[in-house]
């Protein structure tokens, strides 16, 4: 099989070459070799599409909860308390 | 001159203790741990108030070092230790997607893994209630050590190098774990979809 050939077979490497353009720039050589795969693999590209909804919908669930404000139980926070006092007398 | 802070170990519930268990529950996902790390956070802090500086506020000073024991818990649950909640049997495809999903010797998808449409591609993903909730039950689903990787590089928008420091991972590791995950979300979601 010839170069180019394997190239457009191989989704194992362009999907791994998609997710880590999400994340970096790639080298000249991946650029290409993803180049080559997504010219002529429809099922690939729509790997990428859904890959990218994919992280802004887990960067979406990820915020919320950052942005959750909790609230411990008022007992726990005191026993926390007199944990602390215990040890600076 | 700056303000210089001050340390007051006194008021530390009161006034942080919500705070950093917040924190700590969006990166655990786990109550009771959160709730021991916050404990364990204050007393350690109270061991090191001669570190404390004053160039820095008492809350930001107490979350550097929540941070630290969440690293460690990342570390413990990657390396099968207080794994709560998780199964430690995980399918052969949940370990080593790539290995199911593609043909072995030239790498083309497999017909039966091929991703199919799932006709929402073209909308506003973050509209999408149903694809957020399956979503959230696939998160769960991932092995430890790669939902801590996701969570550390997509809620804190941790730099890859520091993340494989933390994590003990090689740049290597690294990629084949964002790919490994990404594979298995995505499958999961069309499972769960069609």
């Amino acid at each position: 099989m010839g170069v180019i050939k394997k190239i457009q077979y191989n989704c194992r490497e362009a999907t791994y070459l998609i997710e880590k353009r999400q994340h970096v720039r790639l080298s000249v050589k991946e650029r290409l070799h993803l180049v080559i795969h997504l010219s002529g693999c429809s099922v690939c590209r729509l790997f990428q599409q859904q890959s990218r909804m994919i992280n802004r919908v887990v960067k979406g669930i990820l915020k919320d909860r950052v942005e959750d404000e909790r609230k411990l139980d008022e007992g726990v926070k005191r026993e926390m308390q007199d944990r602390i006092n215990e040890r600076l007398r | 001159m700056g303000k210089i802070a001050v340390l007051d170990p006194r008021q530390w519930v009161g006034l942080h203790a919500d705070y950093l268990y917040s924190y700590a529950i969006a990166r655990l996902d786990d109550e009771e741990q959160a709730r021991d790390l916050v404990q364990e956070t204050f007393l350690a802090a109270l061991e090191r108030t001669g570190q404390f500086r004053g160039n820095s506020s008492e809350r930001t000073w107490l979350t550097s070092i929540l941070k630290h024991k969440i690293i460690d818990v990342y570390r413990k649950r990657n390396s099968g230790l207080a794994d709560r909640g998780r199964l430690p049997a995980q399918r052969q495809a949940d370990r080593e997607p790539e290995q199911e999903f593609f043909e072995a010797d030239n790498g083309h998808w497999k017909e039966a893994y091929a991703p199919q449409a799932l006709g929402i591609e073209n909308e506003d993903p973050l509209t999408n209630k149903e694809l957020t909730t399956i979503l959230q039950l696939c998160l769960k689903k991932l092995p430890a050590l790669w939902l801590s990787v996701f969570t550390m590089k997509h809620m804190d928008e941790a730099a890859t190098e520091m993340i494989c420091d933390q994590l003990k991972l090689t740049p290597g590791n690294f990629w084949v774990i964002i790919h490994r995950a990404k594979l298995n979300l995505r499958a999961c979601i069309q499972k769960a979809w069609m």
